[in-house]
């Protein structure tokens, strides 16, 4: 479609018009970080990394690190394994109630978070679970397997399914198929999947915050810290959060783009 | 050749069929999990609905107060309208400032850089919402970059903050790139020679957008409006935090009931019922993204 070049350019203008208001928070949060106001105001104050300074002082800071550290490895590991083994079940076979089999996979991301962290701390609450590290767990991994299962189903998709029958052909066992055909194909997507899912706990503030207790991750500190009064700290521990989640998320995306890429080129 | 395929002894259909171990290992992890903290937690949810609180404990019963009490609240059906009210506009507004940005990186752009701009749109839509709704403070408040602006040139200041304006910048925070991307990924899918088809037979631009390029996409269109509607509807961080949390929506008074009062079965109560409205926009708006068209 050929239009009129001015309207192309109001067009492009447009898209540039979304991205800007899609990146300004971020770099906001970015500048703000190393400005030396009090309160955030135009014009800006002079550089400084005072902010930093105080939140790498605090104890409890590191130690939602430490916590959110923790929490999003296992979450990862345990939601790109269980994500793996539906997006398998999925590409493989066919049986009854599949569609409702799916609904379970893939409906949690639908619930709100605050009905979630509700649900979860009524029940861990009950049976004296709550507040614990692997209450975070437990429902991070409820929010975060279908978006592996999402990505490895995708990868699975562009699998040849001769290539698993070859393998049966040539005398493999199912399990060693699986070993051998669909575990390698599938590795670009469990590695992003593994990022993804890691970068989806490590920013997830609601549930954490109704479930976590003492055991406070990132954002339940800047959550909490929100509630009180304008603090520019806010930043800092923003910015090294984007910074965090932003590299995983790079990363999930490389890895799989990469993949493409190279099979493209080559010709399959 | 064919006889041996379909007969049920060969070995891929048998296996279809037959329940295995193997089979079981993958799927039933899923199943396990999700059943255990996903599905019961909230039907444990329905059930501590009609217990009492007794002393800040909750007691299990049966009993349907919690649920005649709320609905007997003006302030609870307030909430309700309100957060219906403010998800729908959020769901209008976000779809049309997405789609003119979905069209143009379908028709207007170079494969790659509709590929980079993917690439970069789902980067923030993983990336701590909180912190970036949180971020448009410094923008929206009394004193905040748009009104020192506003100011240079004589106007304002306006209040952007602690209204539905700066609830709505927050959902569109959340949901514009994430719309962006499923609008664009049915537009890039349309057949280019439906719309060449179009143009030959004197259709216009305009025209050709409306009753060609929109039915097309329709899925696209439609899931990004429901997810929209689904994390604005949920959402507590744009109403509390750029909308100044009076008046409450669902989500902030699920939070000030649990943890003010420690009336968890109330609460209980409001998620029910929120649970109940999502499925049915839910279902309805999957049964019209994949009507036949009329």
């Amino acid at each position: 479609m050929s239009t009129k070049p001015s309207k192309n350019i109001l067009l492009r203008g447009y898209v540039v018009l979304v991205f800007i208001f899609v990146f300004t928070p971020i770099l906001t949060s970015f500048v703000f970080s190393v400005n030396s106001d009090r309160f955030p105001t135009i014009p800006l104050g002079h550089f400084t990394t005072h902010w930093y300074e105080t939140i790498f002082a605090d104890p409890d800071v590191w130690d939602a690190f430490r916590i959110s550290g923790i929490v999003s490895i296992t979450v990862a590991i345990l939601a790109t394994f269980i994500g793996f083994c539906t997006a398998y079940t999925d590409y493989r076979y066919n049986f009854t109630g599949k569609a409702l089999y799916l609904s379970l996979a893939l409906l949690p991301p639908t619930i709100p978070l605050v009905i979630m962290g509700l649900a979860m701390l009524a029940l861990l609450a009950r049976i004296n679970m709550s507040g614990e590290i692997y209450s975070i767990v437990v429902s991070h991994v409820v929010l975060c397997s279908p978006f592996a299962m999402a990505v490895i189903r995708m990868r699975l998709a562009q699998i040849d399914p001769n290539l698993e029958s070859a393998a049966w052909n040539l005398g493999a066992s199912n399990w060693r198929a699986m070993r051998e055909v669909i575990v390698p194909f599938c590795l670009p997507a469990i590695a992003s999947a593994f990022c993804l899912t890691a970068a989806v706990s490590f920013d997830e503030f609601a549930v954490a915050w109704f479930v976590s207790g003492l055991n406070k991750t990132v954002p339940v500190i800047i959550l909490e810290i929100l509630q009180g009064n304008t603090d520019p700290q806010i930043n800092a521990i923003g910015s090294i959060v984007f910074i965090t989640s932003m590299t995983l998320v790079v990363l999930a995306q490389l890895i799989l783009m990469r993949k493409t890429i190279n099979q493209t080129t080559t010709g399959i | 050749m064919a006889r041996t395929q379909n007969s049920p002894s060969d070995p891929v259909t048998k296996q279809r069929r037959q329940v295995t171990l193997y089979g079981l290992t993958w799927s039933m992890p899923i199943v396990i999990w999700q059943l255990i903290f996903f599905v019961f937690p909230l039907i444990f949810l329905f059930l501590i609905s009609f217990w009492l609180v007794k002393n800040y404990r909750m007691v299990p019963g049966f009993d349907t107060i919690n649920w005649v009490k709320m609905f007997s609240k003006g302030y609870f059906w307030d909430a309700y309208w309100r957060t219906l009210g403010y998800a729908g506009v959020a769901t209008v507004v976000t779809s049309i400032l997405a789609f003119p940005c979905a069209f143009a990186l379908a028709f207007k752009v170079s494969p790659k850089v509709r590929r980079w701009a993917l690439f970069f749109l789902i980067v923030p839509f993983f990336t701590s919402y909180l912190v970036r709704a949180y971020s448009w403070q410094i923008f929206l408040n009394d004193n905040g970059i748009f009104n020192t602006l506003f100011a240079l040139i004589g106007l304002g200041p306006f209040q952007l903050l602690n209204n539905f304006f700066g609830t709505l910048v927050g959902y569109l925070t959340l949901c514009l790139p994430l719309v962006v991307v499923l609008q664009l990924t049915s537009l890039a899918n349309v057949d280019r020679t439906l719309i060449e088809a179009a143009h030959n037979l004197g259709c216009g631009r305009l025209r050709t957008v409306f009753q060609v390029i929109i039915p097309l996409a329709k899925i696209g269109i439609i899931l990004g409006a429901v997810f929209t509607f689904i994390l604005s509807f949920g959402d507590f961080v744009s109403p509390y935090y750029l909308g100044g949390s009076k008046p409450p929506t669902l989500s902030i008074l699920i939070i000030d009931t649990t943890k003010s009062g420690q009336q968890w079965p109330r609460a209980a109560v409001v998620a029910i019922v929120m649970i109940l409205t999502l499925l049915t926009i839910m279902f309805a708006s999957v049964a019209a993204a994949y009507r036949k068209r009329a």
